[in-house]
């Protein structure tokens, strides 16, 4: 075993009565963690509960499961990205770490050394303080074996707001469990840039770790990232690969009228609100268009001190936070229904199933004006 | 026919398997009805439970060990799981479940060598040892 500096638990979002039965059977047993522990997504906005429309049995089975997770010792975040966050984890440090994008997020863009940790498990950890010696706490086990070379020709595939997801989509539908390596992302790429990419990735795949060449922390160059071997697999993603990944996470054409704006999947940093908030500004959404921005409490508090909230609210923008849109009711339209433009390769890749929704992916820019329009609007 | 597994997850079951593209239990199953969720599935609509799972891993979601312990719990899982690589988020939900409810959805899994004769199968049987059975039907 080797002993981890903090953990991040998902294990907090209900799906069920196990989930209560799970975490009240720690509870019974005097259960406390032994390190720094965050906790993600719940199913519940605590500081505005009116955004989620839960029927009173689940509401209350959320908030005890919500309950046992801090008196098991748990710091209330609930945030899927907990790397957002002022303590995040350093280069090199082990951690034990659930939620699939937070998990990519820190081996990949941190370089701190974790598994693709699930429920259950994630607690377990945190208790234990200490996890077994394997997988990607061992640094054999972190070179890619599969390289994908980005080749297009359309400006358009590189858009950042289209690059990074259909990126991560691409990569994730083809290598499994295999540590991918990219080349071909600009030296430029952000956080948010490879938070999108890492997130999608991890849904339409089982990628915990990514190497981009020359961007992420421990690939400097292919040779370091294939620890001086040969690829097993290497993969073009061209235009026809791009515009495939495109229609699959569009299931809306231009101009059809959308019900709703999701944004904040993984949760809105705060460079993320520096760059909506100008496009926001004097402008409001169409009447019939709910437009929802998720994001952690910490963050929203950093933004109340400033003019951010009235543009914000001027707009008509609705900030949820403890939870995200697509895993607890919040948008009006029930299920076959809605018609939801997001800037979320993540949220177009689930809503579908959670939430019987049809979706556009769009970026921030296309996302503000076609809530303004009330209809998908490509710029 | 024998193949040997690794167990993940003990337990002896016989049935009927069906192999399927790999999906995330969390967003792609609903443990209500035991079927696949996720529209773009290509095995979208089908009912997992009674079934033996045959797909190379899960994939996606960290929720997915939830996801699966509470089908175990309503009876919805499949009767089993057989997969190519080793993916922990469905071995732990299963043991989760068993520890809790005393339900058992076996895990185990197959070495690349043995995976496509795995994949053709339509009936298995899991043994007390580290066996499976395929059981089909002389053709």
């Amino acid at each position: 075993m080797i002993p981890i500096e903090s953990a991040h638990i998902d294990g907090c979002l209900y799906h069920g009565q196990v989930s209560l039965d799970f975490a009240e059977r720690l509870l019974g047993w005097g259960g406390k963690v032994a390190v720094p522990t965050t906790l993600n997504v719940s199913s519940l906005d605590r500081m505005t509960p009116s955004n989620v429309k839960l029927e009173k049995l689940d509401w209350e089975a959320a908030k005890r499961l919500m309950d046992a997770y801090e008196t098991l010792g748990c710091k209330p975040t609930w945030t899927c990205a907990p790397y957002q966050l002022d303590a995040r984890p350093r280069f090199g440090q082990h951690i034990g770490w659930a939620e699939s994008n937070a998990i990519v997020f820190a081996n990949s863009v941190l370089g701190a050394r974790t598994n693709r940790y699930g429920d259950f498990i994630d607690i377990c950890a945190a208790i234990a303080g200490c996890v077994p010696e394997t997988g990607l706490h061992l640094s054999e086990n972190r070179f890619a074996s599969w390289l994908f070379r980005i080749s297009v020709e359309k400006e358009r595939w590189l858009v950042p707001e289209l690059l990074y997801p259909l990126t991560g989509y691409l990569i994730g539908s083809q290598c499994g469990f295999a540590i991918p390596a990219i080349d071909g992302l600009p030296t430029g790429a952000t956080e948010d840039d490879l938070k999108a990419l890492g997130a999608t990735a991890a849904s339409s795949g089982s990628v915990a770790m990514f190497h981009a060449i020359g961007v992420t922390p421990e690939a400097s160059s292919i040779d370091e990232a294939f620890s001086g071997r040969a690829p097993k697999q290497v993969v073009v993603l061209d235009d026809a690969a791009f515009q495939d990944a495109y229609t699959r996470l569009n299931t809306l054409r231009e101009g059809d009228t959308i019900t709703a704006v999701s944004l904040g999947t993984p949760h809105f940093s705060l460079s993320e609100f520096e760059k909506l908030l100008p496009l926001l500004h004097g402008k409001r959404r169409h009447a019939s268009v709910e437009f929802f921005v998720s994001t952690s409490r910490s963050l929203i508090q950093q933004l109340k001190q400033t003019e951010s909230a009235r543009t914000l609210v001027n707009f008509g923008a609705t900030v949820v936070v403890d939870t995200c849109t697509y895993i607890t009711p919040i948008l009006r339209q029930g299920r076959n229904e809605g018609a939801v433009m997001t800037n979320s390769g993540k949220w177009a890749h689930y809503a579908p199933a959670n939430l019987g929704v049809h979706v556009a992916l769009g970026s921030l820019q296309e996302c503000v004006e076609s809530a303004i329009q009330g209809k998908v609007c490509r710029c | 026919m024998l193949i040997p597994t690794r167990i993940l997850v003990p337990g002896e079951c016989h049935g009927d398997c069906v192999f399927v593209e790999p999906f995330s239990f969390w967003g792609g199953f609903d443990p209500t009805t035991g079927c696949i969720s996720e529209p773009s599935h290509p095995s979208f609509g089908l009912c997992l439970s009674d079934l033996i799972l045959i797909m190379v891993s899960g994939r996606g979601s960290s929720s997915s060990s939830s996801v699966l312990a509470e089908g175990i719990r309503r009876g919805t899982a499949p009767r089993a799981i057989i997969t190519r690589e080793l993916d922990t988020i469905l071995v732990i939900g299963s043991m989760v479940a068993g520890g809790l409810y005393g339900s058992c959805c076996p895990v185990r899994c197959v070495d690349a060598s043995h995976w496509s004769s795995v994949i053709c199968a339509k009936r298995l049987t899991l043994l007390f040892d580290t066996m499976i059975a395929i059981n089909d039907d002389p053709t």
